[in-house]
């Protein structure tokens, strides 16, 4: 017999999944961080919120990642 | 060539340090026979999570990202930034598709995403289309790798062609070498260097120009003083939606280009790829910080290298010139060997996933059905070399901004290509005919879109950028749409349409050579086939 772990799986579903779109659908809502204020060291919200989105896409990918794995 | 003699030499002497690193590559990780298409075109497919971080990243984000990325915000300001938007989006949106690919590609040894097609849905004819797309989307990034060359040897002041004919015959010569190891070892070290010139450059430059304050406010003077009216360090109510499709497209069509599949498919295990799409994102950090190098530019005062040819602008120069500003002599000569190096790994990568697309669904399935793992290897390293001397050859013949044009192109193309990749990596709804039938439709609205987009700052009147007029579809509005999501859209209605047709018409279908199981199937099982050629189609 093979251990479960060493790919017997028979489906990669799972609710976890949901929160993928997390960040597909946010850096693609442009109305969010189209302002300039407020600032963040000098960074418009345009650039410096963005930049933050790909934190939210670590956070969400490796949270799938250690709950389906 | 004054004035950047030291520049010259550091540059010279990291890349050819690199070159012969690419040669010794051959040796790394020991093969037990390169003569075998995996071993060369896929390392032996054994990558751990770390050589896949820097492979694929190394494959991903190309030198001619690092340069036109910051070009582009350098001319149109935040619209430029998609790159970031686009590739956050990228990784979760693949997380799954990717895994999928590699256990059904290790359950039949597929090479390339056309072997998938072609299994699929037991269509050799879609399968050579897909194939095709591949091969002809793949080609102007190579030849655009030695545009990111070009703009830093124009950069230190040399002109003419030679130096890039050198360049490349060394990457040819040690990609015909070691394969795929050439460029995972080379990647460590381009990488490196492209982090620590980046992060000196995003903390020196600004603290030398005054501070990121001034830097934004120096560019929206700019943008505020220029006629154009979609610039600006802000989006425009006509340009949102260009900013919106432009990332979603460009992250769809990521992964569908072969070369970054390959990567893929080099890696050890699921996990490894997973891993990955978490640990991925810290470039497109990078990306972000290398994209305000536009901005740092604009306050300044860069000016870009005016292109001989054409009495023109170059904009891609303005990265290098830049460096060259800020930086002494010894350290810009580093950041120019990060790009030039830079240059060297996706072009590798691509020429091998161009090669194997060639030897194993055009070579194979139509001139040499019987070829053997060595006749087949041999025929892609061959394949790989002609691929780069015709790259060589699109710089030396053409416009390079052909090559640019021809990339936009690209874009839209392998996207044509999603119903039957990704779409057919979960569902077998879509009859081939259906598939052949939207690739077509998907193809001549893309064209069509493309030709009629004129770019009113070099006076070309078609194939001038990607940003599709919605008034030209009889709305009253000045809005822009990327042109590759109208074109997907028409591909998937039609795909659709036409398979309903064809399934009440009774059209016989493809045969699936596949099975649900297989799409699941991890590193230990037992139909995971690592080194073995021969067990496939």
């Amino acid at each position: 017999m093979v251990t479960p772990e060493s790919g017997q799986k028979r489906t990669d579903r799972s609710p976890w999944n949901w929160l993928l779109f997390v960040p597909i659908v946010l850096p693609l809502l442009t109305f969010l961080f189209n302002a300039d204020e407020p600032r963040l060291a000098g960074f418009p919200l345009f650039y410096w919120l963005q930049l933050a989105f790909i934190l939210v896409g670590v956070t969400c990918t490796t949270i799938v990642y250690r709950m389906t794995k | 060539m004054s004035g950047h003699t030291t520049e010259l030499v550091v540059f010279v002497v990291l890349f050819l340090i690199v070159s012969g690193m690419g040669f010794v590559a051959a040796r790394w990780r020991r093969p037990d026979n390169i003569e075998s298409l995996h071993e060369w075109g896929l390392g032996g497919r054994n990558f751990g999570t770390w050589i896949t971080w820097f492979l694929v990243g190394g494959d991903l984000y190309t030198a001619y990202t690092f340069v036109a990325v910051p070009a582009l915000v350098f001319g149109a300001g935040a619209l430029g930034f998609y790159a970031l938007p686009y590739t956050v989006v990228v990784y979760p949106l693949v997380f799954l598709v990717l895994a999928r690919m590699w256990s059904v590609s290790h359950v039949h040894g597929f090479v390339t995403p056309a072997d998938f097609v072609r299994a699929r849905f037991g269509s050799p004819t879609l399968a050579l289309l897909i194939a095709i797309t591949g091969l002809i989307a793949t080609m102007p990034y190579i030849a655009l790798q030695l545009v990111g060359i070009e703009a830093v040897l124009k950069a230190m002041g040399i002109t003419g062609h030679l130096p890039i004919i050198i360049a490349f015959a060394i990457l040819a010569a040690y990609t015909y070498q070691s394969g795929l190891r050439a460029p995972a070892l080379i990647a460590f070290v381009k990488d490196t260097l492209i982090y620590i010139v980046i992060l000196a450059a995003v903390i020196y430059i600004p603290a030398k120009l005054g501070g990121w304050d001034f830097i934004f406010s120096k560019a929206a003077e700019k943008f505020a003083k220029t006629p154009a009216p979609g610039d600006g360090i802000l989006l425009t109510g006509a340009n949102q939606l260009q900013y919106i499709t432009l990332a979603f497209g460009s992250a769809l069509a990521l992964f569908l280009y072969p070369h970054s599949l390959t990567g893929v498919l080099a890696s050890k295990n699921r996990n490894v790829i997973k891993r990955n799409m978490s640990a991925l994102p810290a470039y497109s950090f990078l990306l972000g910080l290398i994209a305000l190098l536009g901005f740092m530019a604009i306050a300044a005062g860069t000016k870009p290298v005016v292109n001989p040819a054409t009495g023109k602008d170059d904009n891609n120069t303005i990265v290098p010139v830049l460096f060259d500003q800020m930086f002494p002599d010894w350290f810009t000569g580093v950041a120019y060997a990060a790009i030039g190096i830079g240059a060297l790994v996706p072009a590798a990568i691509m020429s091998i996933a161009a090669a194997n697309l060639f030897t194993r669904n055009i070579y194979k399935e139509y001139i040499n059905k019987h070829a053997s793992d060595a006749q087949e290897a041999k025929v892609s390293k061959l394949v790989s070399l002609v691929v780069k001397v015709g790259a060589v050859l699109c710089i030396l013949l053409l416009d390079p901004q052909f090559s640019i044009d021809l990339q936009l192109i690209g874009g839209v193309i392998i996207l044509q290509t999603l119903p039957s990749v990704a779409l057919g990596l979960y569902t077998r709804w879509f009859h081939k005919g259906g598939l052949i039938a939207g690739w077509a439709a998907g193809l001549s609205a893309g064209m069509w879109m493309l030709y009629l987009i004129p770019n009113p700052s070099n006076g070309k009147l078609h194939f001038g950028g990607s940003a599709f007029p919605l008034k030209n579809l009889g709305f009253d509005t000045t809005m822009t749409i990327y042109a590759g999501a109208i074109a997907l859209t028409v591909n998937l209605v039609v795909a659709a349409v036409v398979t309903l047709i064809l399934r009440a018409a009774k059209v016989a279908d493809g045969e699936d050579a596949t099975s649900r199981s297989e799409y699941f199937a991890d590193e230990g099982d037992p139909r995971v086939k690592d080194l073995d050629l021969s067990g496939s189609h």
